[in-house]
């Protein structure tokens, strides 16, 4: 597909009020590539990849209204659950598979990153971060699970079933064996977190993370 | 309505003639393929004389790029979008083919051929055998949806299409979609099938079989040979239809429109007329049908269906069938289908998935069974215009009129 005029903003996507992990994560993934959106919703990243990137952008989502609203844009969306359908697609089949804002709503976190690495040579995962300091308020001073404009939902109708931390997630990447290649952490007002803290301060002041991860 | 389907069996009526007619010499163009130019079938006889019946909307552009092959189901025809000769109908895709639809005949070039083995002016059973000059009946070869796909390729060359923007079809006509795909992915641009499956499953198979034996059981069938002695089975291809329809709607489908009510009744006749309404619709469907369809044709169009394993074909692996494929794909199904499911569908684009094929699948709600495809369904409209725009954009062909 090719590039339709549209550079990645993230200063003008943030004045804007737009998604700024969206475009952290699209900066993340190289021009030209075959890309796998799992949990791709509507099809915005999709579409941003595809006009920014010029990438190969297919996705994975569950909701029919998604699929339906994504395919009648012209988007090569499958109807489908990440947390089965993985298994159908074969090895270094992709460059890039994403996992934006959707793996705290996976059932098997664990098995939909192994998955994500096999069948791309690089993943992208961006996911909102439990252990930034208002939720943490949330809990420790309110006692009280957090709601807040990236984390909308009550417990008990919520679809985030496996939230975790920044440092949670580490651990993931440490356990499934692969390498963090890039990592960006955004506070709440959607700006960077700078690089060169550590990482329990990016755990407090980020309320969103994106991780490039590649295979060891 | 009495207790029997039929008031008198067997006879050939006025419309019988009428659809009979279409065989041979059908209200649509025809091409009459010389002896010299035999279709090798997968039964592997040549079938000479090859005729197929086809009709076209809309106009081919210059580099004739714009072409779309839409393939019709079991029982449907090529009269897609135009007046049927036979009943006077509507086209049978209307919804979805037309000035402004998603398949666009002010944009593309639409072109729906008559299968293989129908009866309405392709080679079938009821065609005029050249060689004998007396209907094939029996004597027509066995044919697979393959042999349909290569007959369509014939007709294809012969109005100088090299290439098809797009190639559409439910049920039976997205099987030839996906052997279209499988057989000539370079002359594929993008496939849209719909409510089908890559194999007739087991279930699917045993209801063509009840079907076929009610036809066969009518003694009017004559070993196939009604023709001849001027009788149709008329009978037992009204209850192959009733029970074809039953397994095209859904149990909510059929609740909604007809539930337990009666038929122009209050209370039961505690006999056996069609006391319920949706008795006396399938009764209807069954009467309609059988003056249009000749009962043969349902023998070996089902049959057809029967035989279609894509997968075996390519060492039972169907990703095989599309390895390399550059051909776009967009597969739908209906939740409330249950003769060509989500499932069917699902595997057909897992097999795209491995191999690396461009795909999109969307499952549409609906309640109204496999009949879906041919039905209002919005959804189904926004997605084929959606994906048809988008690679009529990737194709290079001019976008949509703004309306």
């Amino acid at each position: 597909m090719a590039f339709r005029d549209r550079v990645l903003d993230e200063s003008a996507v943030r004045s804007q009020g737009g998604r700024v992990d969206l475009v952290v994560v699209a900066e993340m993934v190289a021009p030209g590539s075959r890309v796998l959106d799992v949990g791709s919703g509507d099809g915005e990243l999709l579409d941003l990849l595809a006009t920014t990137r010029g990438c190969d952008a297919r996705g994975i989502e569950l909701s029919r209204e998604g699929v339906n609203a994504g395919v009648a844009r012209g988007l090569a969306i499958v109807q489908g659950d990440a947390d089965v359908d993985l298994a159908h697609y074969p090895d270094d089949s992709f460059d890039y598979v994403i996992l934006s804002q959707t793996l705290q709503a996976t059932r098997r976190p664990r098995w939909v990153l192994e998955q994500m690495l096999r069948i791309g040579r690089h993943a992208v995962v961006s996911f909102p971060n439990f252990g930034h300091w208002r939720s943490r308020i949330d809990i420790l001073v309110n006692g009280r699970m957090p709601v807040t404009d990236n984390m909308p939902y009550a417990w008990y109708e919520t679809p985030n079933i496996h939230f975790c931390t920044i440092r949670d997630f580490v651990g993931l990447v440490e356990t499934v064996d692969a390498r963090i290649e890039r990592a960006v952490a955004l506070d709440s007002s959607g700006h960077r977190v700078r690089v060169n803290l550590p990482w329990w301060v990016w755990n407090l002041l980020g309320e969103q993370a994106v991780f490039l991860l590649s295979r060891k | 309505m009495g207790e029997t389907l039929h008031q008198e069996a067997g006879l050939l009526t006025p419309d019988d003639v009428k659809a009979r007619r279409e065989a041979d010499d059908p209200h649509s163009p025809v091409v009459r393929f010389g002896a010299d130019k035999p279709l090798r079938l997968d039964a592997g006889v040549d079938l000479r004389h090859l005729q197929v019946a086809y009709q076209t909307y809309g106009q081919p552009n210059a580099d004739r790029t714009n072409a779309i092959l839409v393939c019709h189901a079991l029982t449907g025809d090529q009269h897609v979008a135009s007046l049927n000769p036979v009943t006077g109908k509507p086209g049978w895709w209307e919804t979805l083919v037309g000035p402004g639809k998603p398949i666009d005949t002010e944009r593309f070039f639409i072109i729906c051929a008559n299968v293989l083995g129908g009866c309405m002016g392709t080679t079938g059973p009821s065609s005029t055998d050249p060689a004998t000059g007396r209907p094939y009946g029996l004597e027509m070869p066995i044919v697979t949806i393959r042999d349909m796909v290569n007959a369509q390729a014939m007709l294809l060359d012969h109005l100088g299409i090299e290439r098809l923007f797009c190639v559409a079809g439910g049920s039976m006509g997205g099987m030839q979609v996906l052997q279209w795909a499988a057989s000539y992915p370079e002359r594929v641009f993008c496939a849209l099938p719909i409510a089908t499956a890559a194999r007739h499953s087991a279930q699917n198979i045993a209801f063509h079989e009840v079907g076929r034996q009610a036809v066969m059981a009518d003694p009017d069938w004559c070993g196939g040979a009604y023709l001849a002695q001027g009788l149709a089975p008329h009978r037992g291809l009204a209850v192959a239809r009733m029970a074809a329809h039953i397994t095209y709607m859904s149990d909510q489908g059929l609740h909604r429109k007809f539930g337990r009510r009666l038929q122009d009744r209050v209370l039961p006749t505690f006999g056996f007329d069609a006391d319920f309404q949706v008795e006396s619709y399938l009764r209807h469907q069954g009467e309609s049908f059988v003056q249009r369809f000749d009962a043969n044709s349902y023998l070996y169009v089902t049959r057809a269906m029967d035989y279609f394993d894509l997968a075996a074909d390519y060492d039972g692996v169907l990703a095989n069938a599309f390895r390399g494929s550059k051909t776009r794909f967009c597969v739908a199904s209906f939740t409330s289908d249950w003769l060509f499911t989500s499932a069917d569908s699902r595997a057909i684009v897992h097999a795209l998935n491995a191999s690396g094929a461009s795909v999109s699948y969307a499952e549409i709600e609906s309640d109204k069974g496999h009949d879906a495809f041919l039905l209002e369904e919005p959804v189904l409209f926004d997605i084929a215009r959606g994906f048809l725009d988008s690679a009529a954009r990737a194709a290079g062909l001019p976008a949509a009129k703004v309306r």
